[in-house]
């Protein structure tokens, strides 16, 4: 009888576990939530990730740092690890309750939590990372226009993949949602400006960070034919394994992350300056919340191999100068906030259906680059198409 | 899509929970359940990376993560076979604990840059048997090879040597084994010990051959759950074990690879008989269907495994979660 209760509690608790791993990182319930200083700025940050997973969680803690140093009289704190759902809106509360001034939530799924959780506490500020939605009184969306430096990437890699003779580039995306075909799409019209045969493999691998799977991913590209992949994942997983085989690898979010030979660039974050202006309008009382969407020129942005004090990476040094010249110029002109995400998503652009999205002389709205057409959010276009060149499908 | 490549590379995944599977079962032989396994193999993950990057030697790393996981199972021995407390309870929280030590010795690993790997290689001759030879033979990692190995020597140290004859004897009957003249204590803590060596060279094979670098605690990213599942489906055997690990391995990439192709195509000669759309291909969702299966047979596993009769009947050890208490009644 024993063993019996023995091996029913054993089912249960591996059970409950797995779920809980399945859907994110493991632990629940044992999250110890940091407290304020008092007479301080006090920020709070949530990461789905640990804080030094060498990827899209590092960048922002890394940003989290910059802020504690350049803000005055401010205190830092931060909890990772925080699965998406349920489980981080009781993250979000606990952090309430203790009275941080700003709390940032940066995952896509922390959302609907944040909203919940903003208006329960009017008085205290929420910025989430990546998501769709505001309240416009204390609950804020922010991104930056990363699909520039994706495109700038993309270019890189076309000219890459043509020089190399292999004219197939691959990506690895994680969720089916706007902001990872958004990304997908400004690799692919990068990629065709440079070269105009070449096509993208997709694989979703529905994570947004698993070391495991995004070496498999990466694999699976490489071994279907790819020269040159991107992530849209967390770790560099795909320029180690572009080491191993030969080919070339695109890393993401972080700057620290491109760092084999065969990192042919990496596309990165640099949140520090961008958190810093909103700690301290926040701290002002001046913020106002809604759809916080930067450029680069804001220095939020960077692309390895093209920022200042940085040097062309070994894949580039041997590519076409017209081409890395007219990536400088173009990143020149972004930095200077000339050249938006709404250039880089202007007619004419074709689906990979034969259909034309945007016409000649149009250019994407904001609500396009985010949204799918079931959202309810009025967008014209929308983020519901595969660019031309991409061989993949998306559900109905 | 290429079969062979998806079965390689399913073999190489495989080789962690190959590992982190045969010692648990070596533990759970001895009637010790060690639900500790993933964080044991953390730390195995992160010693090895640790050592490899300070002294240059990826060896010196994997013998570090296995003296290191080993060590750490100790704890667990302690509270469970001395102490008699509930196996349960003080796996899981090694569990935590692991992950915890790792996580704090760990930090700024994930900066440290790279590191020498474990080498891989084809192994001439046998890399030409056709089929066999590139899933098995081809640019395979040393620890793949390794595992190969391993497999035929667990299988035959538990069923055809005296002290394995002894393993099972703790495991199955500790009271009689006791009156042999059997120490029941030391194998247990030994086994124990054995199990926590191979979750650290499980660990080890992530970090330093299968999946390198170190990113915290999603470094093993549930592979340590999946191995303790594994060992009931293997009903306790070495080669059922083997079998599981490379399947799931293999698994893993179909669920990659098959999104690559639009058509299914079945064909033999000139004569189809198959021709359909590709559902994985028009619809990514269909992926986390196929994502989900190792985790529902787990838990269906489990679910088997906790019913008494069936767990006679899949030849689970009878002693198995019960601390042995010298003069008690047996089992």
């Amino acid at each position: 009888m024993r063993t019996k209760i023995l091996w029913q509690t054993v089912a249960v608790l591996l059970i409950a576990t797995m779920v809980l791993s399945a859907c994110g990182p493991e632990k629940v319930g044992n999250f110890e939530i940091p407290a304020v200083v008092k007479g301080k700025f006090n920020v709070a940050m949530v990461l789905i990730g640990p804080h030094d997973d060498g990827g899209w969680s590092q960048a922002h803690y890394e940003g989290l740092e910059y802020v504690a140093q350049n803000v005055e009289e401010t205190h830092v704190a931060y909890i990772e690890n925080v699965p998406e759902g349920a489980d981080s809106e009781q993250i979000f509360r606990a952090l309430s309750r203790k009275g941080f001034d700003l709390i940032l939530g940066t995952s896509y799924g922390y959302m609907d939590p944040m909203e919940t959780v903003a208006n329960e506490f009017p008085d205290i500020m929420y910025i989430h990372l990546t998501g769709i939605k505001s309240n416009g009184k204390n609950f804020g969306n922010l991104m930056g226009a990363m699909e520039n430096m994706k495109y700038l990437a993309g270019m890189i890699a076309g000219a890459r993949a043509k020089l190399d003779g292999n004219p197939k580039l691959g990506y690895m995306a994680t969720f089916p949602i706007p902001e990872e075909i958004r990304l997908g799409n400004a690799i692919a019209l990068g990629m065709r400006k440079t070269c105009p045969e070449c096509t993208m493999d997709v694989r979703w691998i529905n994570t947004w960070h698993d070391p495991i799977i995004e070496k498999d991913a990466a694999a699976s590209l490489f071994d279907a034919g790819a020269q040159v992949v991107f992530t849209g994942a967390d770790t560099p997983a795909v320029a180690d394994v572009a080491q191993e085989k030969g080919k070339w690898g695109v890393t993401y979010d972080w700057y620290g992350s491109c760092r084999v030979e065969r990192c042919l660039t990496a596309p990165y974050w640099n949140w520090g300056p961008v958190y810093a202006k909103i700690a301290e309008a926040v701290k002002a009382g001046t913020y106002t919340p809604g759809w916080d969407y930067f450029d680069a020129d804001t220095g939020a942005l960077g692309l390895y191999g093209f920022m200042e004090g940085q040097e062309l990476t070994t894949g580039m040094k041997d590519l076409p100068p017209e081409v890395i010249q007219e990536v400088r110029d173009l990143m020149a002109k972004t930095l200077k906030g000339e050249w938006t995400r709404f250039d880089v998503f202007s007619g004419p652009i074709n689906d990979n259906q034969g259909n034309v999205v945007v016409p000649e002389g149009e250019k994407l709205a904001q609500v396009d680059l985010d949204a799918f057409p079931e959202f309810g959010l009025g967008c014209t276009y929308c983020m519901k198409w595969w660019a031309e060149g991409i061989t993949a499908e998306l559900p109905e | 899509m290429d079969f062979i490549i998806i079965l390689q590379a399913g073999v190489a995944t495989g080789t962690i929970l190959l590992f982190a599977t045969i010692g648990e079962l070596f533990a759970e032989r001895s009637g010790v359940l060690n639900l500790g396994v993933e964080g044991m193999m953390l730390i195995g993950a992160m010693f090895a990376f640790k050592i490899a990057i300070a002294t240059g030697n990826p060896w010196l790393g994997v013998l570090v993560a296995i003296l290191a996981a080993g060590l750490i199972s100790q704890i667990h021995a302690f509270i469970t076979i001395t102490l008699q407390a509930d196996q349960v309870v003080s796996g899981l929280s090694l569990t935590f604990l692991g992950a915890g030590i790792s996580v704090v010795l760990g930090e700024g690993l994930s900066k440290a840059g790279t590191v020498s790997l474990l080498p891989q290689f084809s192994i001439p001759l046998l890399t030409k048997i056709p089929l066999i030879g590139p899933v098995f033979f081809t640019e395979q990692s040393i620890m793949v090879y390794i595992g190969y190995l391993f497999i035929p020597l667990a299988w035959f140290y538990i069923n055809r040597t005296r002290p394995g004859m002894h393993l099972r004897a703790v495991g199955e009957f500790p009271a009689a084994a006791d009156a042999l003249g059997i120490n029941v204590y030391r194998l247990r803590y030994f086994y124990v010990f054995v199990g926590g060596a191979l979750a650290g060279l499980a660990g080890a094979t992530i970090s330093l051959a299968i999946s390198p670098g170190w990113f915290s605690e999603l470094t093993t990213a549930g592979m340590g759950w999946i191995a303790v599942g594994l060992v009931i489906f293997a009903q306790w055997n070495p080669i059922r074990a083997a079998f599981g690990a490379y399947a799931f391995g293999a698994l893993r990439r179909l669920i990659l690879d098959i999104q690559g192709p639009t058509v299914f195509i079945g064909a033999i000669g000139n004569f189809t008989f198959l021709e359909m759309r590709n559902p994985f291909y028009y619809n990514p969702y269909w992926g986390f269907f196929l994502q989900m299966l190792p985790y529902a047979f787990t838990i269906i596993v489990l679910v088997i495994g906790s019913r008494e009769a069936m767990r006679k009947r899949l030849g689970a050890p009878a002693a198995l979660g019960n601390p042995y208490i010298r003069g008690e009644r047996g089992l």
